[in-house]
């Protein structure tokens, strides 16, 4: 088989294989608000909060109570540690999911949303200085990158 | 909801299962025998690299899953006198187990966060009310008799569990459309963003694949790889599979029009001579990428026939409810859960009458909260078990209901059931297997997200999502502006009773942490789907309990002779 023809094939066999492991690379119109992974890599601390986080820790970071709990991000000693909070989005905690980009096979469920250092470090200096958390140190993408598991 | 069940396939058979998802399958099938031609050489002729081979795993690990264990109902007999058992949660693996150790003599409880019986099966519909966490509130505008399932929504014919209680329960059941030819395939990226039909797409991916595998053989490119005699079958199965014509070409004419629809339907009398269609080249077909979800009905899950119950799937709880009438104690928040050597106890409070501690005590304790909620609470069960309870992640999903002024999809369109597929971030649309042909409104699901834009849509108010779900959808159906009244919208993280939609494992967290989860921990046992290897599936929530409850009965057996 011609090495043309080979690619070919190989690009429309494949091509039905892939369809549940890659998540769909979702369309970029102009009045998209949503995101697809490459377009949200670049999204900043804020609009991370705003597009994920905000999803349990809700849009005032108080947090909310149903059957469990998830935690405020609000007057919550924990935030005192910009360490303890890159730790949990790199490693998730319970049913918190890891947004650290992992390696081996692709997850249909999460591997879309996954997070860069610099974004894990923006998103929190943002928590970190806004909803009335008031801390001067910063962390940097750096520090983020040291700490992957 | 889809099925993640994370075991390794043993590589072969993940491959013939690969092979049988491309309908090339059976030239695998015989290997070596019918062909010269190896599965290396096969592999080799599809580029099968590292990378693909993880994403293959990944495949095997995401679409097929084992087929359900269930047999038939556990039929216990024989509980020993005045044993107890307390269960927490009304879902269908609590209600499950509820009916069954009922049955075999034991005394029960059910102890339930939710107003209602059912946990994730689910129906919303008109009157409806539901507040998620945060606070937002939505009334559910639906006409009678419409309705949206937030969770699962499909019930596959092998799913033997689910299904006989739906038989003892008397929920009746009608055909669930997975695959319609005449839904859309969407990209707003190709064909200037036109859909396009599902039979479309098939046909002409199938048949240029099979032109160019015909062209292929006949150039004597596989003589090294295929018999001469064996070359002549493949040939011949390519004409059928591809509908090619009869010089092995896919080309306008009858035999492809058979396939993708004509330009103009046959019909009788003078103006009705039939004119075929044109296909669309290989080239466009291919770059549209609108490929990707031809085989998601090829899916063991969600291969004909499938089913759902008359009335929304929320039926089964209903059912289940009023079966265990007296048994389940509503609004009740489980706040912590502690065994000793002869029982457990469990502390909840009344969500309508907050502030009190209540007990409830069994001799042994049933547990199907998610634990996404029970990583939470106390709990004194070994380290093992805790540390499994704290390994699964949930999953974000969001469904949106839309209720519009009539049945344009089916009016217009002739769209019956089935699915659209699109990239855009509604993922797909599901037009209403039921009510079929009738006149006035219908609601459709308008969008089913996972993933990242799962995370976007939960992040948003419900009013966000729903105007977002009308303006993708009018990209696909431009008949949504004019003809949208109302919607819901559910995103799982914010479900008070759940706090995510289920529970991921991992292939690292399921081999470390599974059996732990399962073992019977002192007089406490934990169910639900979580606890199966059918994640998100209600067949998963069916067997674990039944599986749980079998252990624990031999216990309490022998317990009472020792």
């Amino acid at each position: 088989m011609s090495s043309k023809t080979n690619k070919v094939l190989r690009q429309m066999l494949c091509g039905v294989l892939l369809w549940c492991c890659l998540a769909p690379a979702h369309a970029q119109s102009s009045d998209n608000a949503s995101y697809s992974r490459t377009s949200f890599s670049s999204a900043n601390g804020e609009v991370v909060f705003r597009s994920i986080c905000q999803g349990c820790h809700m849009p005032d970071a108080k947090g909310a109570k149903g059957a469990g709990t998830y935690p405020a991000l609000t007057d919550n000693p924990r935030l005192a540690s910009p360490n303890y909070m890159a730790a949990v989005i790199l490693n998730g905690r319970r049913d918190m999911p890891s947004f650290a980009p992992k390696p081996g096979p692709k997850d249909r469920f999460f591997d879309d949303a996954t997070l860069t250092d610099e974004q894990i470090a923006g998103v929190i200096n943002y928590i970190r200085t806004h909803f009335g958390n008031r801390y001067d140190d910063r962390i940097s993408a750096q520090e983020v990158s040291a700490m992957h598991p | 909801m889809g099925s993640i069940a994370s075991f390794r396939l043993e590589p072969k058979r993940g491959l013939a299962r690969v092979f049988a998802l491309t309908r090339l399958g059976y030239l695998m099938e015989d290997d070596g025998c019918k062909f010269s031609m190896k599965r290396r050489d096969l592999l080799r002729m599809i580029g099968l690299t590292a990378g693909t081979a993880a994403m293959y795993q990944a495949m095997s690990s995401l679409g097929f899953a084992a087929e359900s264990t269930f047999k038939q109902s556990p039929q216990l007999q024989g509980a020993p006198k005045g044993a107890s058992v307390l269960i927490l949660g009304a879902g269908i693996a609590g209600m499950v187990a509820a009916y069954e150790l009922r049955q075999a003599g034991y005394k029960v409880q059910v102890l339930e966060y939710n107003h209602r019986p059912g946990g994730r099966n689910w129906s919303l519909r008109g009157g409806d009310t539901f507040t998620e966490l945060g606070g937002f509130t939505q009334h559910c505008q639906f006409d009678p008799g419409l309705y949206i399932n937030p969770g699962p929504w499909r019930l596959p014919h092998h799913h033997h569990g689910i299904l006989s209680y739906c038989k003892k329960l008397g929920v009746p059941l009608e055909a669930y459309v997975q695959v319609n030819h005449n839904a859309y395939l969407h990209s707003a990226n190709a064909f200037g963003g036109k859909p396009q039909r599902y039979r479309t797409i098939n046909a002409d991916y199938r048949g240029h694949v099979a032109e160019l595998l015909a062209k292929t053989t006949q150039q004597g490119k596989l003589d090294a790889q295929v018999s001469k005699e064996d070359q002549e079958l493949l040939l011949e199965s390519l004409r059928e599979w591809g509908a090619l014509d009869k010089n092995l070409g896919y080309v306008r004419g009858a035999t492809s029009s058979d396939r993708r629809g004509y330009e103009q339907d046959p019909g009788g009398g003078l103006s009705a001579k039939p004119v075929p269609s044109e296909p669309l080249s290989a080239k466009d077909v291919l770059g549209s990428r609108l490929w990707a979800n031809l085989a998601a009905g090829e899916i063991y899950e969600f291969q004909t026939t499938l089913f759902q119950p008359v009335g929304g799937m929320g039926r089964i709880g209903e059912a289940f409810g009023r079966e265990l009438k007296g048994l389940i104690r509503y609004n009740a928040k489980v706040t912590s859960i502690q065994q000793d050597d002869h029982g457990v106890n469990v502390t909840y409070e009344d969500t309508t009458s907050p502030g009190h501690a209540h007990v409830a005590r069994g001799d042994w304790c049933l547990c199907t909260i998610p634990l996404s909620i029970l990583s939470q609470l106390p709990i004194n069960v070994s380290q093992a078990m805790s540390d499994a309870i704290a390994a699964v992640p949930y999953a974000a999903a969001v469904k949106i209901g839309l209720q519009f002024k009539r049945r344009f999809w089916e009016e217009d369109e002739h769209i019956y059931g089935g699915i659209s597929y699109t990239d855009l971030p509604i993922s797909n649309i599901s037009y209403p297997s039921t009510g079929f042909h009738s006149s006035g409104k219908g609601v459709l699901l308008g969008a089913y997200i996972w993933g990242l834009n799962a995370f976007e849509f939960t992040a948003m108010t419900p009013e966000q999502r729903i105007r977002k779900a009308v303006e993708y959808g009018s990209q696909i159906h431009p008949q949504y502006s004019r003809e949208f009244e109302s919607g819901v919208a559910v995103g799982w993280h914010r479900s008070p009773f759940t706090m995510g939609c289920f529970g991921v494992w991992s292939e690292e967290a399921r081999s470390q942490h599974y059996d732990n989860l399962c073992q019977i921990d002192g007089r406490i046992a934990l169910a639900g789907e979580h606890a199966s290897y059918l994640p998100a599936w209600q067949e998963g929530a069916v067997t674990s309990a039944i599986d749980a409850i079998g252990r624990i009965h031999q216990r309490a057996v022998a317990g009472a002779r020792a």
